[in-house]
């Protein structure tokens, strides 16, 4: 299977005044194409800022980092904006869905910004809420909805213009364990079919339910096995 | 993206709080409404003040004496004798004059009228039958005084209907009646028609008489108060202008024009003060309404800083799943714009609403200028733009992270 990202000595120095902090240090991995990987590690392990370089939302200070293909180092914030358009899913702990908008118009969203035609936008919203088990809810606005339903929404969201990785940051940090488990289903069917993965949490649990975890401390990769159902289940 | 989508957006955006979107627009919408009203009532005014200067006469100029000088006290222009009959005959007359059309000697001056039972104080003008073509005088009935009249020095008089409803009460005909002016009887052998106009200035509160009578049986005069021209056509003003000042100059044995002892005032330049009063007077009201527009588009500035902050998840959440910097900003100017152009069309129609009652109430031809209705639309489209410029740009300059992070 080929490589569908590849980070080769990530660093990532944040700089408040005189004040250096080292979020990330020479952190190297590949994800391949159809990997489901959990992220784990305490809080200021530096997770969250590798999800954000993941998630093309920020750059690393050095080493490179590439995501199907594309080489994210040099990249305008308008070619990063179309790149996590077109290559990213992203479903966040906080759901972060408009709030006073359907469920359909939510995930209709990224495939505006792709200028796709407004039927077919329609039509892909519509088979991927049906997908996530919400085809009767379309015309629900965010708040109308439970929190694991929220997720689901941003789960049809993500998926709608079928990116290269799917990244998840603490999918059910916000919901509780029943429909949590309802959503790690969700993921689970969507690594069966063929999806790539990337999943950033705390909980041992939920990353139980990944292929192969990513342990950061520091911010730098401590274990990275690649076995987590054996560990876990 | 298309436009629809950003349209759609923006309108859902703004719906969502609409007392807030409300309050935002009423700047702009009182800001527009208050030059809108302004500007169609100061070309109202302009409009019904032009009329009433146009009716005095077509192409008019107007000679009227220089001021005199008594033991070095120079007095009011027109209070000099230098002007007579023999000039405008002469005026008439002269070969070299091509431009002018008719010419029309006056002199008034204000007396005593009576009837045998009323009596009033009014402007006696000794006029030529020139009078009627120079000053457009049409007769509601009888006739205008004649060639015959003048050359007779006959006691009749054409009679303005205000004057006339003064001296002999409304829907009496005064034709064939005496009046007595400075006790001398005088027979009406003609009444005009209304022209309108008040106050000092009113046209139809007068009684003409033959110019020879007024000057030799009333007042004892030679001189003339004034020689009004009318000019062949509107192109012909300043040449005409030129002719008559050159030959007066020469007629009265003067060479200097700085020393000329008559004043040529041709209609344009009095429509041009008045319409240069009205006008300053417009753009200085319409300068204070400008102001509330200032207030008003920063008014917008400030809930649009509010409503990008209230935002910045929303932001965030945008840039993260593709929408460009430009993007963002035009989404938050768009919102701007409706902002404006909806208030700017809910001032346009107050504002028209408002100059309508008000020139129904004092009398003024209403009209709505197209330039004032696109003024209004450009000024508010630019507002929003001015002044949704600067959150638009804070909102695109949100790093996604930050603004997903924000609670």
């Amino acid at each position: 299977m080929t490589a569908i990202i590849e980070a080769s000595h990530l660093s990532k120095i944040y700089e408040s005044g005189a004040v250096k902090t080292q979020a990330l240090a020479d952190v190297s991995f590949s994800i391949k194409k159809g990997e489901f990987v959990a992220i784990m590690g305490p809080s200021g392990s530096g997770k969250s800022t590798l999800m954000h370089i993941i998630g093309a939302l920020d750059k690393p200070t050095s080493g490179s980092y590439s995501v199907d293909g594309v080489t994210v180092g040099h990249l305008s914030e308008d070619n990063l904006a179309q790149l996590r358009n077109k290559k990213i899913g992203f479903v966040f702990q906080a759901f972060n869905l408009l709030p006073r908008t359907s469920a359909l118009k939510n995930v209709m969203l990224p495939m505006t910004y792709a200028g796709i035609p407004k039927e077919e936008r329609v039509a892909r919203a519509t088979k991927f809420l049906q997908m996530v088990g919400l085809g009767d809810r379309l015309d629900h606005t965010a708040s109308q909805l439970s929190g694991g339903q929220m997720q689901r929404v941003a789960i049809a969201r993500a998926l709608v213009m079928d990116p290269a990785i799917i990244l998840a940051d603490e999918p059910t940090g916000n919901i509780s364990t029943v429909q949590a488990e309802e959503i790690m289903k969700i993921f689970e069917e969507l690594h069966k079919k063929g999806h790539t993965i990337i999943m950033i949490t705390h909980e041992p649990d939920i990353a139980a339910y990944a292929e192969r975890i990513i342990t950061l401390k520091d911010g730098r990769i401590i274990s990275d096995k690649p076995d987590g159902h054996k560990l876990w289940k | 993206m298309e436009i629809t989508e950003l349209l759609s957006s923006a309108v859902e955006a703004l719906s969502l709080n609409k007392m807030r979107t409300f309050l935002a627009a009423l700047g702009i919408v009182i800001g527009i409404g208050a030059v809108i009203a302004l500007i169609s009532l100061g070309e109202a005014s302009q409009l019904s003040v032009q009329s009433s200067i146009q009716a005095l006469g077509s192409n008019l100029l107007t000679i009227v004496p220089g001021s005199q000088s008594q033991n070095g006290v120079r007095g009011g222009l027109g209070s000099s004798t230098s002007l007579t009959y023999e000039d405008a005959k002469a005026i008439q007359a002269s070969p070299q004059i091509t431009t002018v059309a008719y010419v029309s000697p006056e002199f008034s001056r204000r007396a005593q009228v009576s009837t045998a039972g009323t009596n009033t104080n009014t402007q006696i003008i000794g006029v030529t039958p020139a009078y009627q073509d120079v000053h457009n005088v049409t007769l509601s009935s009888g006739r205008f005084i004649s060639a015959d009249d003048v050359n007779s020095i006959n006691k009749v008089a054409v009679i303005g209907p205000t004057a006339a409803a003064n001296l002999f009460g409304d829907g009496n005909d005064p034709i064939g009646q005496n009046v007595r002016i400075n006790k001398i009887a005088f027979r009406i052998i003609g009444v005009t028609v209304s022209k309108g106009g008040s106050g000092f200035n009113n046209q139809d509160d007068v009684v003409m008489v033959p110019l020879t009578s007024a000057q030799k049986l009333l007042f004892g005069v030679d001189y003339l108060s004034s020689i009004a021209l009318q000019a062949k056509n509107q192109n012909d003003m300043t040449a005409a202008e030129n002719e008559v000042g050159y030959f007066l100059l020469s007629r009265h044995h003067l060479t200097d024009p700085s020393q000329a002892d008559f004043t040529i005032i041709s209609q344009a330049d009095i429509l041009g003060a008045v319409s240069s009063v009205t006008g300053t007077f417009t753009a200085l009201l319409s300068g204070i309404a400008a102001i509330s527009l200032l207030v008003g588009g920063i008014g917008i500035m400030n809930i649009m800083l509010v409503t990008v902050i209230e935002r910045t998840r929303e932001i965030g959440l945008r840039k993260a799943l593709g929408a460009t910097n430009s993007l963002i900003i035009t989404q938050f100017l768009i919102e701007a714009i409706i902002l404006t152009f909806g208030g700017g069309a809910l001032g346009m129609i107050l504002g028209t609403s408002l100059s309508f009652a008000v020139t129904r109430i004092i009398n003024l031809p209403f009209t709505v200028s197209l330039s004032s209705i696109l003024i209004a639309f450009g000024v508010s489209a630019a507002i929003g733009i001015v002044f949704g410029w600067y959150p638009a740009r804070k909102a695109a300059q949100l790093s996604p992270i930050e603004a997903l992070r924000y609670e």
